[in-house]
């Protein structure tokens, strides 16, 4: 009875709250990319599709060319003849040229800045956006997972051309709409769909990366941190045992 | 060798008795720690107050540290803080120190509270000892608000926005009161330039104060414990109490072996999982703040969302602001609101016991809610939970004088 109790009021504590994502930085649409931030050649290949597709038009104005080059295990001549289009210095932040009243009356908004955008909006959100471009019936670009969107589908050529297959949905009330069912690839990109798959996998692992570049350090000291504290914690409690020995 | 050690411990010695003359430092440390009896039997649950007090002291040796890279400006603030945690060395150390720690600092205090409903520390003749613990909770309340709007994230303005338009739905003084408070027509860099002030200097200080009240209160009455009899009833013939045992070493050795289990837990969330899942860190709060764009799901950082969710239960914005008002304020009286004659839920009724797990329920629950969307059924359970907190206080106050009690023992149990 009294156990049964306990487990009655754990129970009650933690039931899920009723209809909420309070917990997920996602919600509908948001798949899981397996980005891992722990995988340097996967976030060299990130900052490389970074460099040539995005670069042009969003700025990582608080991420420097040298703090890459030292994270990512690249050398100084790398970066400045792989990564630098511009005429930054290696110690520059990661500017871009386009003018930000310029760019608005271009695209509607100034493509925003991404220094943290792996944090506000996650490496899933990342990944599963840059998979749900498509053109839609106007020859336009649009998104399923941010409608409207005023980013054009940069990486067109390389996944190719999606459109969507329709379907019609009923709701209660009778009334009918037609909902995106599937995507069909009408124009075949450079890259298979697996190979579209990584890419974008890789830019979101590198934009998490930039969201917070001390995440690389910090869990290499935390591992040294917490063995430490084992230690000085079991020594801590046989200190406690001796002295509490009289105690009783 | 010998004769060298010696004569170095006589020099201390000289030493030690220059400094007494001139100031209480041996009278100080056997009043307050050697000769400090308390009782032989703390459990778990009294550690929280030593390790509050270590978070203490991380929070003001991080924001010292903060306060040197940080510009509390509307234009730099953002900035300064990336810059923090990308170009100054330790940076992040520092600033995740300072994130972590206001979180737990919390955890610790809910935790410490808890306790005392547990074992009725609150209860005479410890009530004064209850109200600068409430005092100190206040400020605390106060401090991570005004710090919270400092990264001058989209978080930080709108919650700041939020949490000062309470005060507007006051009748009359609410929009000049609300004025007063930015300093402007709406939140800007004379907002955050006030706040900045009052969360280094202002609310620290007025913290620093009630922590050696709420200490010099402890120490005249001694701690509770789990029993919730008085150690002090039962003494030897030199007028030491039987169940009591010397602060230091016993409790000081003890405490350390806290810390070490404390660090761990602390160290773990910082080193490998700082944002929390966006509970610590929220996902919003890495977007500069701008005026003109609302998020889509403004909430306060969760240990403010128990009573979040009891203002957004009350479906009137003033009746909600005091019934949010009066859920925390309530707590200062809870001393003389709980009559029961004995003071450990050992030795208490079931009553007790059913009541106090409905609370507990009710407050985590109101949290999770406050942190949710609010779908009209989350908005009828916070009503629920709103309900079963004030009804805790209630019952409490009704059912205590004579409810059922068990009889307590003459010593401590364990």
């Amino acid at each position: 009875m009294k156990k049964f109790a306990t487990y009655l009021f754990i129970a009650a504590l933690f039931l899920p709250v009723a209809g909420t994502t309070a917990f997920a930085s996602g919600g509908a649409g948001v798949q899981h990319s397996g980005a891992n931030t722990e995988d340097t050649a996967s976030l060299q290949r990130g900052a490389k599709w970074y460099v040539n597709y995005c670069l042009g038009c969003h700025t990582l104005s608080y991420q420097r060319y040298n703090r890459l080059a030292k994270d990512l295990d690249l050398s100084e001549e790398m970066v400045m003849q792989n990564l630098v289009y511009s005429d930054a210095k290696f110690a520059d932040t990661m500017e871009i040229a386009m003018d930000p009243d310029q760019a608005e009356s271009w695209f509607g908004k100034t493509p925003p800045d991404l220094s943290l955008i792996g944090r506000s909006r996650g490496a899933d959100w990342l990944y599963s956006y840059l998979l749900a471009f498509y053109q839609d019936e106007n020859g336009g670009w649009n998104n399923t997972l941010l409608p409207n969107a005023a980013m054009p589908h940069v990486l067109w050529r390389l996944q190719g051309i999606q459109t969507p297959v329709y379907r019609t949905e009923t709701t209660e009330s009778g009334y009918s709409h037609e909902v995106i069912d599937h995507f069909e690839l009408t124009t075949p990109g450079t890259q298979s769909h697996e190979e579209f798959e990584e890419t974008a996998r890789d830019i979101a692992a590198f934009l998490e990366y930039v969201g917070d570049p001390a995440k690389l350090q910090r869990k290499g000291i935390g591992i040294w941190v917490m063995l430490f504290l084992v230690l000085f914690t079991f020594i801590a409690y046989l200190l406690k045992v001796e002295y509490w020995r009289d105690v009783h | 060798m010998a004769k060298f050690a010696s004569s170095v411990s006589k020099q201390a010695g000289a030493a030690m008795n220059w400094l007494d003359d001139r100031l209480p430092v041996t009278k100080f440390w056997n009043a307050t720690m050697t000769g400090y009896m308390a009782p032989k039997n703390f459990n778990f649950w009294y550690y929280m107050g030593s390790l509050a007090l270590l978070v203490l002291v991380i929070q003001i040796f991080s924001g010292i540290l903060l306060t040197m890279h940080y510009k509390p400006s509307a234009t730099e603030a953002f900035a300064s803080v990336e810059y923090i945690m990308r170009d100054v060395e330790w940076g992040w150390l520092i600033r995740y120190l300072h994130t972590t720690g206001a979180s737990f600092f919390f955890i610790l205090i809910y935790l410490h509270m808890f306790r005392s409903l547990l074992y009725g520390s609150h209860k005479a003749p410890r009530e004064l000892l209850w109200v600068f613990g409430m005092f100190i909770y206040l400020a605390l309340m106060a401090e991570a608000f005004l710090g919270y709007i400092l990264p001058w994230g989209q978080m930080s303005y709108w919650g700041a926005q939020v949490i000062i338009n309470l005060f507007g739905a006051l009748p009359k003084i609410g929009e000049p009161l609300t004025q007063w408070i930015r300093g402007d027509y709406f939140i800007s860099d004379a907002t955050l330039n006030r706040f900045f002030a009052l969360h280094v200097i202002a609310v620290p200080l007025a913290l620093l104060g009630l922590v050696l009240l709420h200490l010099v209160a402890l120490r005249e009455n001694g701690s509770n414990n789990p029993d919730g009899i008085e150690i002090k009833a039962n003494k030897d013939a030199d007028g030491i109490p039987l169940d009591g045992i010397p602060f230091h070493p016993y409790y000081t050795v003890k405490d350390i072996f806290g810390v070490g289990m404390f660090l761990i837990l602390f160290c773990f969330v910082l080193f490998f999982w700082p944002e929390a899942g966006g509970i610590f860190l929220e996902h919003d709060n890495f977007i500069p703040a701008n005026p003109l764009v609302t998020p889509e799901h403004i909430k306060p950082v969760w240990y403010f969302t128990p009573f979040y969710a009891i203002l957004k239960a009350v479906p009137d914005k003033l009746m909600g602001v005091v019934m949010m008002g009066a859920s925390v304020m309530i707590l200062f009286f809870l001393p003389w609101l709980d009559r029961s004659p004995v003071k450990s839920i050992r030795y208490r009724g079931m009553w007790y016991k059913v009541l106090l797990a409905l609370f507990t329920i009710a407050f985590v629950r109101l949290g999770l809610l406050g942190m949710a969307e609010g779908t009209p059924a989350q908005t009828w359970e916070m009503r629920v939970w709103t309900l079963v907190y004030f009804m805790f206080f209630v019952l409490l106050f009704f059912m205590s004088p004579g409810g059922k009690t068990k009889p307590e023992p003459d010593r401590v149990t364990d």
